[in-house]
C-alpha cells in the first residue's frame, strides 16, 4: 500500500532524517532558550529606569540582537561557515547546523523575553524591591516565574521557526527532512518524497505547538 | 522614629526638571498612625517612597527607625526595607504564587528557614482572617482579600514601620472600613508605626492620630486629626474636611437660607467632651433669640467625636450679636456663615 502510493520513499532514510530534524530542533531550542533568556534579562535590566539601567550595555546588547535578527537565515548559515568549521572541524552534519540555528534564533527569542518581562506589572517589581530583595531574587523568583506563560509560548513560536530553519540548513548539507526533501526529492523530481517529508515536518510542528500550548495553559494562574 | 529634614525631590524629565517634594519637614512618632492627604500629583506618592528608599531625595535627610535611608545602599538598604514594609493600592501580589507562597516571599528574602517560615505564614493567615484560603491564587480572591494578603506579606518580617500607599483606594466603602479596622488592630496590637497616604478624608478621620496635608509638593498643614478637623487653616484642608462633613446638597440648601436679613446662620463645631455641654439651651435662656437647628452632623475620629451643628439665630440684631459673642466665649468654635462661602 505505502510502497504503491510513495514508490520512491526510502522509509529508513525518512526515519533517520526525521530523527536528525528532531535532534537539531531540540538541541537548538534548548540553547536558544538559555542564551535568549540571558540576553533578554540583560536587555530588560539595562533598559532605562530598571535596576541596571545602563545606556551603553543596553545599546550594545540591543544592536547585537537586532543585527543577528535581521540577517536572513540562509545568509547567516553561509557567513558562519568559517566559524562552524573552526568550532567543530566540519561544516557537514546535524551538529554543524547548530551554531547557525542558535545564533539565528537566540536574538529573536531574546526580543520575546524582553516583551514578556515588560508585561510584568511595574507595581509587582516595586513591591519586591520594597521587601529588600536582591536582583538575583528578582530575576529567579519574580521575572521568570511571573512571565512563564509568555516565555513558554515564546519558545514554542521560536521552536517552530527553528524547524523551518533546520530545513533550510539541510540545503547546505546538515541532514534532516529538509535535506532529504531537497536532495532526494526536489532535485531528483520525486514528488512523493517531498510530500512525505513535508507531512513529517508538519507533524513535528503540530506536536511542538500542542505541547507548548498545553504547558502555557497549565502554568497560567491568572 | 521617622524624621524628614528639608527634603527636596526633583525629577529630570524631557522638558526640564519637576519638583515633586520640597521643604518637607516631618516627624512621625513611634507607634502612631500618621496620614498624608493630598490630591493626585501633590507629591504624596513620592513622599512615601522616600521613606523606604524607592526614591532618593535630591537633598535633605530621611531617617526611619534608626536607618539613614537617604544615604544607605546595597545590603544595608535591603535590610532596612525588611523593617519598613509597604502595602499598595493595587496589592501587587505575585500571580504565580498562592496566598501562602506570597506571604512566605519576604521570609524567603530574609533567609528564614522552611519550618519557621511555615509557622509564621499560618500565624499571619490567621491574623488577617484568610484561614482556608491558603492555597488559593490571587486571581481567585476579592479585592479585600488580596489586600489582606498584602498586609500579611508586609507583616511577615515583623516590621517597625508599615507604609500604606493608597491601600484602600481600589476598594468599595465597606471593604475599605474592614481593611482600616485591620490596620488599626495591627497598630494597636503590634505597636507598628503606620504611615499612610490617601486622598480620602474618611480614611484620615477613621484611623489616623495625626495628619499632614500636601499640595503641590509641599506640606501645607499638619497636626492632630481632631485639631485639623476643628480648625482647618489652609484652603485645601477645609476642602478635605468638608469631604466628610458636608454634602453638595447641603451646601446648596444652606446658601438658599442666607437671604433672610433678620437672622444669622452659624456653624458650631464641637470636639470631644464639649459636645456634651448644654450650650444651645443656655443660649436660648440667656439671650432673647430664637434658635432653629438647621443641620447636624457627627463623625467619629480616632481621638474622639467631632460634630458640627448649623443653627439659625433669629431676633433683633443686638441680641444676635450678643449671642455670637457668648458662643465665642465658650470653647465651642463658631463661625457665621456668609454669602460666597
Amino acid at each position: 500500500m505505502l510502497t504503491k502510493l510513495f514508490p520512491n520513499v526510502d522509509w529508513l532514510a525518512m526515519w533517520e532524517a526525521t530523527q536528525e530534524t528532531i535532534y537539531m530542533t531540540v538541541v537548538s531550542t534548548v540553547f536558544t532558550f538559555v542564551i535568549g533568556l540571558l540576553l533578554g534579562i540583560i536587555l530588560f535590566l539595562s533598559s532605562p529606569n530598571q535596576l541596571w539601567a545602563n545606556k551603553l550595555v543596553n545599546w550594545l546588547t540591543g544592536s547585537v540582537v537586532n543585527i543577528f535578527r535581521s540577517i536572513p537565515f540562509i545568509i547567516l548559515v553561509i557567513l558562519l561557515i568559517p566559524f562552524t568549521n573552526m568550532l567543530l572541524g566540519t561544516i557537514r552534519g546535524a551538529n554543524a547546523a547548530l551554531p547557525a540555528l542558535i545564533i539565528g534564533a537566540a536574538p529573536f527569542y531574546a526580543r520575546l523575553v524582553l516583551i514578556s518581562f515588560r508585561e510584568i506589572d511595574k507595581g509587582v517589581i516595586e513591591a519586591v524591591r520594597s521587601m529588600g530583595a536582591k536582583t538575583s531574587t528578582l530575576i529567579w523568583k519574580v521575572l521568570i516565574p511571573e512571565s512563564w506563560p509568555a516565555l513558554i509560548s515564546g519558545i514554542t513560536v521560536t521552536a517552530v521557526a527553528l524547524v523551518g530553519y533546520t530545513a533550510m540548513a539541510g540545503i547546505i548539507g546538515a541532514g534532516g527532512l529538509g535535506d532529504l526533501a531537497f536532495l532526494d526529492g526536489f532535485q531528483r523530481s520525486r514528488t512523493d518524497v517531498v510530500f512525505v517529508a513535508t507531512v513529517f515536518i508538519l507533524v513535528i510542528v503540530f506536536v511542538i505547538q500542542i505541547v507548548g500550548d498545553f504547558i502555557t495553559a497549565r502554568l497560567d494562574k491568572r | 522614629m521617622i524624621l524628614l529634614k528639608n527634603v527636596l525631590k526633583k525629577y529630570k524629565t524631557a522638558s526640564g526638571s519637576l519638583t515633586a517634594v520640597q521643604d518637607a519637614n516631618l516627624t512621625i512618632r513611634k507607634g502612631e498612625i500618621f496620614g498624608i492627604i493630598g490630591y493626585s500629583g501633590a507629591g504624596k506618592s513620592t513622599m512615601i517612597r522616600l521613606l523606604n528608599g524607592l526614591e532618593k531625595p535630591t537633598s535633605g535627610t530621611v531617617q526611619v527607625s534608626g536607618y539613614d535611608i537617604s544615604t544607605i545602599k546595597g545590603k544595608e538598604l535591603r535590610q532596612a526595607r525588611q523593617k519598613i514594609s509597604m502595602i499598595f493600592q493595587h496589592f501587587n501580589l505575585l500571580w504565580s504564587r498562592t496566598v501562602e507562597e506570597n506571604i512566605a516571599f519576604p521570609l524567603e528574602i530574609a533567609g528564614v528557614g522552611k519550618e519557621a517560615s511555615q509557622k509564621r505564614v499560618s500565624e499571619l493567615v490567621e491574623m488577617v482572617g484568610l484561614k482556608g484560603r491558603e492555597k488559593a491564587y490571587p486571581s481567585q480572591l476579592s479585592g479585600g482579600q488580596k489586600q489582606r494578603v498584602g498586609i500579611a506579606r508586609a507583616l511577615a518580617n515583623n516590621p517597625e514601620v508599615l507604609l500604606c500607599d493608597e491601600a484602600t483606594s481600589a476598594l468599595d466603602p465597606e471593604t475599605t472600613d474592614a481593611i482600616l479596622d485591620l490596620l488599626l488592630d495591627i497598630n494597636e496590637k503590634l505597636g507598628i508605626t503606620v504611615v499612610l497616604i490617601t486622598h480620602e478624608m474618611h480614611v484620615i478621620r477613621k484611623i489616623c492620630h495625626r495628619v499632614a496635608v500636601m499640595e503641590a509638593g509641599q506640606i501645607v498643614e499638619q497636626g492632630n486629626v481632631l485639631e485639623v478637623f476643628q480648625s482647618p487653616k489652609a484652603e485645601i484642608t477645609k476642602k478635605f474636611v468638608s469631604q466628610v462633613t458636608e454634602s453638595a446638597e447641603h451646601k446648596e440648601s444652606i446658601s438658599q437660607m442666607l437671604d433672610d436679613p433678620n437672622s444669622q446662620l452659624i456653624q458650631l463645631t464641637f470636639v470631644g467632651k464639649k459636645a456634651e455641654q448644654p450650650v444651645i439651651s443656655h443660649l436660648i435662656r440667656t439671650f432673647d433669640v430664637d434658635v432653629n437647628i438647621v443641620h447636624g452632623n457627627i463623625s467619629a475620629t480616632k481621638s474622639g467625636p467631632y460634630g458640627t451643628l448649623i443653627v439659625r439665630i433669629a431676633g433683633n440684631e443686638e441680641n444676635i450679636n450678643r449671642a455670637i459673642q457668648y458662643l465665642d466665649g465658650e470653647d465651642v468654635k463658631s463661625e457665621v456663615i456668609q454669602h460666597a462661602n
